[in-house]
């Protein structure tokens, strides 16, 4: 029983290589980035790419299938759904980001404030969060909207409105978590304020999860806004929008083309912007790096 | 070899036939940073009804060597190598069918965690008879049957009501009991205990140990019991298996291991604990060994212990075997084959450091040794729990209920108790991180009770503290520099940038650690590393009085000895006083002047150390030193271990009168009529018991 002992040959499990192990890791976070970046490349070189103007209506070509001078086909309108679907995603990727982020920002600080203020302050904060989220998002900004008029502005108004509270109840659990910790307490015992606590020790621990929530979310508010303007809301008519762009094709059953494409088009930014979010939280997530 | 010791007739007593058979087993972690070779050729066999204990410390592969003995690796975890037999049969090679059948039924597996090894959604029952009737041995009426049957076998009182309750109804130690139950429910041919009593209180952890003894003499089962606690394996194992880096360094009986080891990793083990039953006054240095354990992605071709070895000769770049010293003892050391015993240490004196202008304690009203510096008065802390219904009452949590406490200067004051008495919630009120609900806390002649923070931020300079966790207490997101320097500037004790960076780099200096740590991230050092910096930060403003809470309970032997003697080179060189907050007794010994005993947020006992451990007058007080396991089996075997019974009330509602009748046993009726007071009863022995000493 020395440790020379010669080896038993046993049928042992092949070691992952390791690009295997990478591509396992970081793959579909990377997809997912390929993907936004190309859908960002897109939106700014939209005048580039189109080849078309966006909103020229042309009667006499009107719901023309996929050719090689309307790489996919014309809308009832005979506007180029190509042009269209380039030139809306300028509108899909500022609102989503802008939504997410004002929400983001405007909710962490409210979160930030109830878990600091605890007592009374914070009940009410947390039952007004509580309220706004009983509604279900879509139908309240569906409201909002209507009453405010259409527009992207408005629209994104709206969207703010029943946006925030997420954002407020997941800062103030991780501010809850960090405000516990003995590093805090450290800091206590130093003599530090609170706000200097907040800022230097306990905001820089608690971002992670939060940048997490913004990337998953943009998707998310993407595909709302595209709802709020599949519904007859958010843009002004003709701008392209993809929301709009499907309910302008949804009774089309022949003409696929005029709704499959917008279709499309969120269907992969949004995967895009969740792959992307997934992998950030991996990567963030010391316990599910070792995979 | 020699024939003497007591190596020969421990052997001869070992049963003949293995029922395990452990030969070259190597694990392996494959990771980015390259192959872990975590468990690197072990080799070990375990008799029926044998108990067998495997120690070292965190990293030297004990935990991986367990989980592969019945392969409950996860990737990137492999076995690449080796046989481990069991009954016969090789599990390596073994199908996961067959595997599945041995599994809570051959083998069993207890973990360190009962917090998180018992399903939180299904009935104590359900998981029971779960192990047993996949099995197929029972059917469902006989399984239930059986399940409190082993309840009550494993010390669960009411074991019917048990069967009924969910685990998180149960305390820790109930769950470890639980998953004894579990584990002996088929009668397993071998019991594999993790670290099975590391989460659990001292008092708690000799009732789980006393009850793995018992059921191995009862039920012949074989017991392989890992820990990182000499005392632990003393007080059940007859053989002991040393690691370290992933090898097998000592193996033998171990009487002999404890008396006489003959590897020097095992001999620093053993000497870098304090023992509660032997102290030394004037020796106040724990013997420690330098350096960290290999790099377990590549390891050093010759002995792997060499680097760090006091007894290191020329021979040791070759890697040694694991040599036969006597019958059923071996070392892999070249340096004991002579036949020779290690010789005992002799603790050196320690370096004085060179930074000394830095921490010259120029600041503030400087008390005379001896004088009184911290007076607590009645102070109590409740924490008011949410209410449960809307209209139902609030419940509140007795964590300190009316504690004295009066700390002089250069003194070190030990606290102890279980967990939950209220010992670190106290540190916590006096260092205002908490404000008591009653009470006073005077520090240097101000009371601190209700103080605005802003009125303390002052007397912060004079009192820091050191926390528990060293993976807690460290803002990851903060450079070393950074930790260290942002005290220094709020108290505007450097005037320049550069004289804050000279300070940062005499305090690493002081706690043992080079100047170029001052640009790293806290997760770039070890446990004990961190704790410098955690003590270098509470240094920072030259302090005159350090809370320290349970500063040490999270690192390795060898690591908390040199933790407890940077504390007390640090308080002899600046006349720093403590309040040192610990569950294990012997280091609180070790280290402290005076120590004051807690039991649910009251006082029970205040003596100074040497009087408490000799003579202790209140009845908890000889559980918690009886509790405490030694080092030492002869001493273990002769011992006869003071059962204490039950789990310390909860905090919500304690028990009227004193506190600890519910578990004493000389509680009479005026116990629960009349609060016991605390009285002088021998001179600086004060002790709140009617019945001092009659216990």
């Amino acid at each position: 029983m020395s440790t020379t002992t010669t080896v038993t040959p046993v049928a042992f499990d092949a070691v992952p290589s390791k690009r295997r192990r990478w591509l396992r890791r970081y793959g579909l976070a990377s997809a997912g980035a390929l993907i936004i970046l190309s859908w960002i490349l897109v939106a700014i070189l939209a005048p580039v790419l189109a080849g078309h103007a966006p909103d020229v209506v042309d009667v006499t070509q009107r719901l023309r299938p996929p050719s090689a001078t309307h790489w996919l086909g014309t809308d009832a309108l005979g506007r180029d759904v190509f042009a269209r679907l380039v030139y809306g995603s300028r509108i899909s990727l500022t609102t989503g980001i802008i939504v997410v982020v004002l929400a983001a920002a405007f909710g962490t600080l409210v979160g930030g404030v109830a878990a600091y203020a605890r007592g009374k302050i914070e009940e009410l904060i947390m039952r007004v969060t509580d309220l706004v989220l009983c509604f279900p998002p879509i139908i309240l900004a569906l409201a909002i909207a209507a009453a405010l008029g259409i527009g992207a502005v408005n629209t994104i108004i709206a969207m703010l409105v029943v946006w925030w509270p997420k954002f407020a109840r997941l800062a103030r659990s991780l501010i809850i978590v960090q405000r516990s910790q003995e590093y805090v307490e450290a800091a206590v015992v130093v003599g530090l304020s609170p706000a200097r606590i907040l800022i230097r020790h306990i905001i820089p621990n608690s971002i992670g999860p939060l940048i997490v929530l913004v990337t998953l979310d943009i998707g998310n508010a993407i595909i709302t806004f595209a709802g709020l303007s599949f519904l007859g809301l958010g843009v002004v008519p003709p701008t392209p929008e993809w929301g709009s762009m499907v309910s302008e094709g949804r009774e089309l059953i022949e003409q696929w083309w005029v709704a499959a494409f917008p279709g499309l088009a969120i269907l992969t930014i949004v995967v895009g912007f969740n792959f992307l979010g997934d992998g950030i939280r991996d990567w963030l997530d010391p316990k599910s790096r070792r995979r | 070899m020699q024939e003497t010791t007591p190596v020969a007739h421990a052997a001869t007593q070992r049963p003949a036939e293995p029922i395990l058979e452990v030969e070259g087993l190597r694990t392996q972690f494959f990771t980015d940073a390259g192959v872990v070779r975590a468990v690197d050729g072990v080799s070990f066999s375990v008799a029926a009804g044998e108990t067998l204990g495997i120690v070292g410390e965190s990293g030297s592969g004990k935990t991986v060597a367990a989980l592969s003995l019945i392969r409950l690796l996860e990737d990137p975890a492999r076995i690449v190598g080796g046989k481990v037999s069991f009954q016969g049969r090789n599990v390596v090679e073994m199908s996961q069918e067959d595997l599945r059948n041995i599994r809570g039924d051959g083998i069993a597996m207890v973990f360190q965690d009962p917090m998180t090894s018992l399903n939180p959604v299904l009935k104590i029952a359900r998981q029971l008879a779960e192990t047993m009737l996949v099995h197929g041995r029972l059917d469902e009426r006989q399984a239930l049957d059986r399940s409190v049957t082993l309840l009550g076998r494993m010390g669960i009182t009411a074991p019917e009501r048990a069967i009924d309750s969910y685990p998180h109804q149960f305390s820790g130690g109930m769950r470890q009991r639980v998953m004894l139950a579990m584990g002996f429910a088929n009668e397993p041919a071998l019991l594999i205990a993790d670290e099975p009593t590391t989460a659990l209180d001292v008092t708690i952890q000799a009732q789980i140990l006393d009850l793995i003894a018992e059921l191995n003499r009862d039920f012949n089962t074989a017991i392989v019991l890992i820990s990182h606690d000499l005392g632990v394996i003393a007080s059940v194992c007859a053989r002991v298996v040393v690691m370290y880096a992933g090898e097998v360094v000592e193996e033998g009986p171990t009487e002999a291991i404890l008396s006489d080891p003959r590897h020097p990793y095992t001999w620093a083990l053993i000497n870098a604990v304090p023992r509660i039953d032997r102290h030394v006054p004037g020796q106040r240095r724990l013997v420690t060994i330098e350096g960290t354990p290999p790099d377990p992605i590549a390891h050093p071709p010759g002995c792997r212990f060499a680097a760090r070895c006091p007894f290191r000769i020329a021979k040791c770049t070759e890697h040694p075997d694991l040599l036969d010293l006597a019958p059923g003892r071996k070392a892999r050391c070249w340096v004991t084959q002579s036949g020779d015993p290690l010789l005992p240490p002799s603790t050196r004196a320690p370096v004085p450091s060179q930074a000394k202008a830095a921490m010259d304690h120029g600041a503030g009203t400087k008390l005379q040794r001896g004088e009184r510096m911290l007076e607590l008065r009645g102070v109590v802390k409740h924490f008011p729990l949410p209410k449960k219904t809307f209209f139902g009452k609030r419940e509140i949590v007795h964590a300190i209920d009316g504690v004295d406490l009066d700390v002089s200067q250069g003194e070190t004051v030990g606290l102890v108790g279980e967990s939950g008495c209220g010992k670190s919630t106290l540190a916590r009120v006096v260092a205002r991180i908490h404000q008591p609900t009653a009470g006073s806390v005077v520090f240097h002649g101000q009371d601190i009770a209700n103080a605005a923070q802003s009125r303390i931020r002052p007397l912060r300079r004079h009192m820091q503290m050191v926390f528990q966790d060293p993976y807690a207490s460290l803002n990851p997101r903060m450079t070393v520099a950074d930790i260290l320097g942002e005290p220094l500037r709020l108290h505007k004790i450097t005037g320049s940038e550069a004289e804050t960076r000279k300070h940062i780099g005499d305090l690493l200096d002081v706690v043992g650690l080079s100047a170029k740590a001052a640009e790293r991230y806290p997760h770039e050092f070890s446990g004990g590393q961190r704790q410098r910096i955690s003590i270098a930060r509470a240094l920072s403003v030259r302090p005159d009085f350090i809370i320290a809470d349970e500063p040490i309970s999270a690192l390795d032997v060898n690591i908390q000895a040199q933790i407890i003697n940077l504390l007390i080179d640090l308080q002899e060189r600046f006349g720093l006083t403590y309040l040192f907050i610990a569950h294990d007794l012997a280091v609180v010994r070790h280290i402290s002047d005076r120590v004051v005993v807690l039991y649910l947020g009251k006082v029970a006992e205040v003596a100074p150390a040497d009087k408490l451990f000799a003579e202790p007058l209140h009845p908890y007080t000889r559980y918690l030193i009886s509790a405490v396991p030694i080092p030492d089996a002869a001493i273990e075997k002769r011992r006869k271990r003071l059962p204490l019974q039950g789990e310390p009330p909860s905090a919500i509602n304690p028990p009227s009168g004193c506190r600890f009748r519910t578990r004493c046993p000389i509680a009479k009726s005026i116990c629960s009529e009349v609060i016991p007071p605390m009285v002088e009863h021998r001179p600086r022995h004060f002790a709140a018991c009617h019945f001092p000493g009659q216990f």
